[in-house]
């Protein structure tokens, strides 16, 4: 992991100073809330339904177990015993006071973390794929790249106050965790034939009420010019971007309405001249930000393979978790183990206190210390010898985190919705507890197979709706919730963005139509075949007709 | 006219909360006072706009309730969310919240 320097240190402490005196000048009435909330949002802090909400910024969606425990104490003495693991990899507080946020900014400063870029039109925290570092596939480790862009873009003066908010997305890997196509920009690595590092470059992509998939700017820019060209992008989108309109202002607008080809041109002309005079990376530096992310001593037992086998095969509830949440990692003898954040029935990405600190010591003792959030707002252990895979299991089950449902129906992203958020149209979170209530026999959810079903509460797509397989979006219908359903999308490496299936369910009728399109694609797939498969194969009208009875 | 209170968020904590009849805020939307007309409506806007001048609330605005089964409701789901809690956990409604019991401790998943 990415240790702190004294530089860095000293800019968070800084920072929670200043906002500490920015509060006190609120409270004392030196600041007027017009004045007070662009620097309460540039800290993490929000106004959302019930209360104020902090958002902290987990970058690259990496966490230490002391981190993790450091979360669950602010949990308990600051918030309700709770917090919410988000699809920006983040953790949200959903009750802080004003009054106490700069002893919990604090608080987090002293475990080297922040609420730095999760809020305003600046570039957001950077996020990466969960299995970095250890995915059996992967050509490097993206949170190498993911720190340096993190370190680059913190209070960049010159991208501060962009036209809108900027999420930028790594991966390392072909295998798409990090959805890298549908944010503002993705990069994956990859190698030339020469066996060179370089990233391909998508720039354009989004969610929100334009959802776009974004268009390959560049198929391979050399590792060296990663900064320069991130500037060139940032530049061009700087001027150019719709200021005058917050619905148009995100760089996908801009790509879309000047076409990639004329975007990128555009890109390359300003590249050309700012690539040998903007800040490149000194080779030093890229080596000591990599250090930290240096593959750690595994030491697997030789029998490590063998004594979980004896272990699946004693224990048919731990097979089915090994089966379905365990994922190959790239060292000998060990595993990556996905902790579900969706018990059946419960709140999606919400983690108590008590299973914070459960992770916590699980990470201390069988993960090097290591966790990751995922964008589908589940946690991981990165680094677990396969002979203690039984034991962390056993943990996780007297938790509760132990469903074994990771990529299945109920393993659903859902926003906070009208629940908590001041934005949001309709309740996402009671509808994915009823989903997942109604799908709670894992048998069949196993039957059914992969389906990602995303929910967003507003159009703003904080759930991801549009790159559901399913997706839904709840909307206000003359002071009704009601909920259009979308099929077809993907936020992995075949990204897609789903189509409107039909005129949108009131509440108490989503479920029953979120069975009927189960059922409809039992009926018609073939052998292999994911529900997505069978939506691009058939299309919408089996769909329709299960849902609608017409084509 | 339909019947309005006044909400707003409490500055300090953000907290839900409704202008009373003795001009004080009340957690609880029972606690606040009624407007059946605009001119009243606008007499407790204009004296909660103060509240936010001098630091109290932040963003007070009027909100449409009604009656029911001798209770006052908000007439619109958000707002009924926000007087209530989130719809999904009553252990954090303002009625069942009780930090100082640690029933914070009970709920883990918000089952």
């Amino acid at each position: 992991m990415y240790i702190y320097d004294e530089i860095d240190q000293t800019m968070v402490d800084q920072r929670v100073n200043q906002f500490r005196d920015q509060v006190r000048r609120r409270i004392a009435g030196e600041l007027s809330e017009d004045e007070f909330k662009p620097l309460r949002l540039m800290n993490g802090v929000y106004l959302q339904l019930h209360a104020y909400m902090l958002r902290v910024a987990i970058p690259y969606g990496t966490l230490s177990a002391e981190q993790m425990r450091k979360l669950a104490w602010i949990a308990r003495k600051y918030d309700r015993g709770y917090g919410h693991f988000t699809t920006r990899q983040n953790l949200q507080f959903n009750w802080p006071k004003l009054e106490e946020l700069p002893d919990l900014l604090a608080e987090l400063a002293s475990v080297q973390m922040h609420a730095l870029q999760t809020s305003g039109n600046c570039i957001r925290n950077v996020t990466a794929d969960q299995y970095a570092g250890v995915g059996a596939d992967e050509v490097i480790d993206p949170r190498i790249h993911a720190e340096i862009i993190r370190q680059w873009s913190t209070l960049h003066p010159e991208f501060t106050f962009l036209p809108r908010k900027f999420k930028i997305a790594v991966t390392g890997d072909q295998s798409d965790r990090a959805a890298v196509k549908v944010h503002d920009i993705g990069l994956i690595a990859k190698r030339d034939a020469a066996g060179e590092l370089g990233f391909e470059v998508i720039v354009g992509g989004g969610l929100g009420r334009t959802p776009m998939v974004g268009p390959s700017i560049r198929d391979f820019l050399p590792e060296k010019h990663l900064l320069s060209y991130l500037e060139a992008v940032l530049r061009v989108y700087n001027q150019l971007g719709r200021r005058d309109n917050m619905y148009k202002a995100r760089i996908k607008i801009l790509v879309h309405e000047t076409g990639a080809e004329k975007f990128t041109e555009m890109v390359e002309r300003e590249w050309e001249q700012i690539r040998d005079t903007a800040v490149e990376l000194p080779a030093g530096e890229r080596e000591r930000v990599a250090a930290f992310f240096n593959p750690p001593l595994y030491d697997a037992a030789g029998d490590a393979a063998e004594t979980l086998t004896r272990d699946i095969a004693g224990d048919v509830d731990f097979a089915h978790w090994v089966d379905t949440n365990v994922a190959p990692h790239k060292a000998d003898g060990y595993a990556i183990a996905n902790i579900s954040l969706k018990p059946i029935g419960g709140v999606p990405g919400d983690a108590s206190a008590e299973q914070m600190d459960a992770v916590a010591a699980l990470a201390e003792r069988f993960s090097l210390s290591e966790i990751r959030v995922t964008h589908e707002q589940n946690l991981v252990l990165p680094h677990v010898r396969q002979d203690e895979l039984y034991a962390v299991w056993q943990t996780l089950k007297s938790y509760d985190l132990h469903t074994p449902n990771l990529g299945l129906v109920s393993d659903m992203i859902a926003c906070p919705g009208m629940d908590y958020c001041a934005l949001a149209n309709a309740r996402s979170i009671p509808l994915a507890q009823e989903i997942s209530e109604r799908f709670a026999d894992l048998d069949r959810q196993h039957d059914i197979g992969e389906l990602k079903l995303k929910i967003s509460g507003c159009i703003n797509a904080c759930g991801h709706h549009h790159v559901g397989h399913i997706g839904i979006l709840g909307v206000d219908r003359k002071g009704e919730e009601y909920y259009q359903i979308t099929l077809g999308g993907s936020g992995a490496e075949d990204a897609s963005v789903g189509e409107i299936v039909g005129p949108a369910f009131p509440y108490d009728k989503v479920v029953n139509a979120i069975e009927t399109l189960t059922d409809a694609y039992l009926a018609v797939r073939a052998d292999g075949e994911r529900f997505l498969d069978t939506y691009r194969r058939l299309g919408a009208d089996p769909f329709k007709e299960a849902l609608y009875g017409v084509n | 006219m339909s019947q309005q209170v006044i909400s707003a968020n409490r500055l300090g904590d953000g907290v839900v909360v409704y202008l009373a009849a003795d001009n004080s805020w009340s957690e609880f939307i029972a606690g606040s006072v009624i407007a059946l007309d605009e001119p009243t409506a606008d007499g407790l806007l204009a004296h909660a706009k103060q509240a936010e001048q001098d630091r109290v609330v932040i963003d007070p605005y009027l909100i449409d309730v009604a009656e029911v089964d001798g209770e006052v409701r908000p007439t619109k789901y958000r707002e009924f969310i926000r007087a209530t809690g989130p719809s999904i956990r009553s252990d954090l409604s303002k009625q069942n919240w009780a930090p100082e019991t640690g029933a914070h401790d009970s709920g883990t998943q918000g089952k």
